[in-house]
């Protein structure tokens, strides 16, 4: 079973492969490569779904019945006309699918591999509130019904690796400004990087569905300057040790 | 007209096992769980139109009721509306017919199935009964569905219920197409709608039993002690999930091939038209859509922390599914060339749907693409494109179905004037709800919440999505009212109002009585139920 599930799989990824391996990935910023890609696939989708629609349209208005005794007289397709209604459009379709797909792949090469040098962040999430802790062991958290606590702050220009877990149900880290998500999970660890570019503030907000207070799950995320981050993070861990 | 039995009696409806009549049962069932999940999104729409607790005092009230009414709502749509509307009712009513088959091949299990279906919608509305209602959404994913409070076992026991019943009709309804059509029909003279009835079928036979099992497992890990989902005694939280949508994708398809079916007998009916190329439709489109429908389920598992190697693998293959649904979308958009096109509201509700599929399609192929869906995945931008394709998709099929055959199974025809502005409340209806979750959904509104206080820029388009829910929700009652209305009451119709060349409606009355046709069907070589431009 897994292996013809590999194989299937597979088959395409190779297909695809070859067609990414001619476009080097070009993209560092995945919030930007992601906007790309997206306008490409408008693009496309913006394409087909005229083509569609003003034929259907045309055809609606061009063939009304013109007496209700009428009948429609659409010709039946010999072998070879048959054949092409379905080989031409499905390989274009094909054709279509494997360049977005190495599109995509390219992007999401951009999303799984974490650029040198990235500050990790231990991310727990809990039922309903978010842990954040950095690599000195200094935490951070956020109080959402009295709006205390700083959530995840970050340093501009350093881009960050989040590693991932839950202590109790399936919740997930969407990051808007950021453009990823993935879950959080008893038993596993997932991660996600992002780049902050620039000073901003943002949300996470839980994405996988955690019970009553799910929709109030959330916490500030904070990009600020190295040198005031450094001073957030110190003034963190005196507070923690006091 | 009708060789039926003139009187109503009760006890003839409940010991039937007259393939029509339990069709007839199935509708009623499906269209009562539709109304009932249907307030339920209206609360769900007035909750979410205004910042804050909008339908409780505190927040804590507001999420839990909201959750347990988006959980109804999810599972009665789908599991009590949409596959038992689609392969319950218009299977059931309409298959033998269009095969010229007296029967199902198996007329008690047929009866025994659609009381396990309405246990089912029991069980499920027990929901508003029990003190701790199921709050786990139609999904199910543990661990939350095992540390909760609610009752998750009632949300096992629908399924279970419901897809026991689910497969008893698959078999049912291979067999009869198999063995039972009539003398000279072959493979190629099929009606679409059988075809994609036979699909939908093989499907649910192949894909429910894992289902089912996932479900057990949970209910075993949360009443029994087992630990199949428990990371801390060796289980395994992901193992649910796979098993849930390696069912749950396909069973998108069970859906969506009989609504699509239904929509093949309507355009052809209504531009007299041959279906443009029968045979692309069928093997490759159809057929092809069974062939990958299993290959695909991890694209609902892109943010779940699978593989890369899986999540890039299947973004190709649930990508390549354009190629069986584009062939399928160009048979049906092909069928309106050089056809003579009419549009009553069979028609009316059958071109929205065109659009309907477009949007919904179309939309699908930026959540297919990975790293695009990194963003898009769990925000309301999915729950418009699963709504357009499915949600109002097939409802709009079912309906357009149902306004399609109701001569054929009342004998009178509906209120034409009624029926227009109830479709034009839905249509513009659907359109001013979900369009506004596309946009905010690109802008990060999470599904499943019932506040969004770090969003409130997203305040109004929530608002207008309410108004657009009121529209529809009297565009449906007017919709069912008129159903009723002409049922007891409506005009007479004629034999065959929409003058079809399919055997349901050239060799049966109205309604048809016992054993469908008043004398045996035999078709000849050259005969297909799209024949109009010989006649
Ligand atoms: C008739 C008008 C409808 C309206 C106004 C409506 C509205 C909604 C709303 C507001 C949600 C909650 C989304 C969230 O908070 O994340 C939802 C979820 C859902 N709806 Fe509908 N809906 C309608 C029809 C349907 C139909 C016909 C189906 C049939 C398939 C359907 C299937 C679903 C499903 C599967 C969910 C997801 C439930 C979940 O996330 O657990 N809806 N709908
Ligand atoms: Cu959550
Ligand atoms: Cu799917």
């Amino acid at each position: 079973m897994k292996v013809l599930l590999a194989a299937l799989t597979g088959s395409g990824l190779i297909l695809s492969s070859v067609i990414a391996r001619a476009e080097e990935a070009a993209y560092a910023d995945p919030v930007e490569s992601w906007e790309q890609l997206w306008s490409t696939v408008l693009f496309d989708l913006w394409i087909m779904g005229i083509i569609f629609g003003a034929l259907a349209v045309h055809w609606l208005i061009k063939y009304k019945a013109k007496s209700p005794d009428d009948v429609g007289d659409s010709p039946s397709l010999s072998r070879a006309q048959m054949w092409s209604w379905a080989l031409i459009p499905a390989f274009i379709f094909m054709a279509d699918d494997f360049y977005l797909a190495a599109k995509g792949w390219t992007v999401w090469n951009t999303y799984r591999n974490v650029p040198e040098g990235a500050m990790e962040v231990k991310v727990t999430g809990n039922m309903w509130y978010w842990e954040f802790e950095y690599e000195d062991g200094t935490t951070s958290s956020y109080d959402v019904d009295g709006k205390e606590g700083d959530g995840l702050v970050v340093p501009v220009g350093t881009p960050v690796v989040l590693r991932m877990t839950s202590n109790d149900v399936i919740h997930s880290f969407g990051l808007t400004k950021y453009r990823v998500k993935e879950d959080l999970m008893p038993g596993r660890i997932t991660y996600i990087w992002f780049n902050p570019k620039e000073e901003a503030e943002s949300w996470v907000t839980c994405v996988e569905f955690c019970g009553v207070l799910h929709s109030r799950m959330y916490a500030p995320v904070k990009a600020i300057p190295q040198p005031k981050f450094d001073e957030w993070l110190q003034k963190r861990a005196e507070e923690e040790n006091a | 007209m009708s060789a039926q039995s003139e009187k109503f009696k009760l006890s003839e409806w409940i010991f039937t096992t007259d393939h029509k009549r339990i069709g007839v049962l199935y509708l009623i069932g499906s269209i009562a769980a539709f109304g009932i999940a249907g307030i339920m999104a209206l609360l769900i729409r007035i909750e979410q139109s205004s910042l804050g607790p909008t339908l409780a005092d505190s927040a804590m009230d507001a999420g839990n009721q909201y959750n347990v009414w988006l959980y109804f709502h999810g599972a009665a749509m789908i599991l009590g509306f949409l596959i038992p509307g689609l392969t319950g009712f218009a299977a059931n009513y309409f298959l033998p017919l269009m095969i010229g088959a007296k029967d199902v091949a198996f007329p008690r299990i047929n009866a025994f199935s659609v009381w396990l279906f309405y246990t089912g919608i029991i069980v499920a509305l027990l929901t508003f009964i029990v003190p701790d209602a199921p709050d786990i959404m139609w999904t199910g994913y543990p661990p939350y569905s095992l540390v909760t409070s609610g009752n998750t076992a009632f949300y096992v026991f629908t399924v279970h219920l419901l897809g026991f019943s689910s497969i008893l009709g698959a078999v049912n309804f291979l067999v009869t197409v198999i063995y039972m059509r009539a003398p000279g029909m072959g493979w190629n003279q099929l009606n679409m709608f059988v075809w994609s009835t036979v699909t939908a079928f093989v499907i649910q036979l192949v894909f429910v039993p894992v289902l089912a099992a996932a479900v057990t497992m949970l209910l075993f890990d949360k009443y029994m002690g087992t630990h199949f989902f428990d990371p801390s005694a060796g289980g395994d939280v992901l193992l649910y999930q796979n098993l849930f949508w390696f069912y749950s994708h396909p069973a998108v398809y069970v859906i969506l091939l009989p609504a699509l079916g239904i929509l093949y007998e309507i355009v052809a009916t209504f531009s007299k038209n041959r279906i443009f190329n029968y045979k692309a439709g069928v093997y490759g489109g159809m057929w092809g859509t069974v062939l990958i429908s299993g290959e695909v389920w991890v694209h609902h598992l892109y943010v779940s922390g699978m593989p890369n190697w899986i999540r890039i693998g299947q973004m190709v293959s649930t990508l390549l599914i354009s190629i069986p649904v584009g062939l399928m979308a160009i048979s049906l958009f092909g069928t309106l060339y050089r056809g003579s096109i009419t549009f009553s509201i069979p028609m009316k509700y059958a071109v929205a749907c065109l659009f309907l599929f477009l949007v919904g399609g179309l939309t699908g192929i930026p959540l297919a693409i990975t790293a695009l869906d990194l963003h898009l995945s769990e925000t309301s931008f999915v729950h418009a494109h699963f709504h357009y394709i499915m949600g109002i998709f097939a409802t709009f099929s079912v309906f357009a179905g149902v306004y399609y055959w109701f001569p054929k199974m009342t004998g009178k025809m509906t209120d034409e004037k009624l029926g227009t502005i109830g479709f034009w409340l839905n249509f513009v209806g659907v359109n001013i709800t979900f369009i506004p979750l596309f946009i905010i959904g690109i802008d990060g509104m999470p599904r499943r919440y019932w506040d969004y206080e770090m969003y409130p820029q997203f305040e109004n388009w929530h608002f207008v999505a309410m108004l657009g829910a009121i529209m529809i929700g009297t565009g449906m009652a007017l919709t069912i009212f008129n159903w009723i209305k002409s049922a007891i009451n409506g005009e007479a119709s004629s034999a065959n109002p929409w003058r079809s060349a399919s055997l349901e409606w050239t060799h049966t009355v109205n309604p048809p009585g016992p054993g469908n046709f008043l004398e045996d069907v035999k078709v000849s070589e050259e005969w297909t139920p799209y024949d109009y431009a010989k006649r």
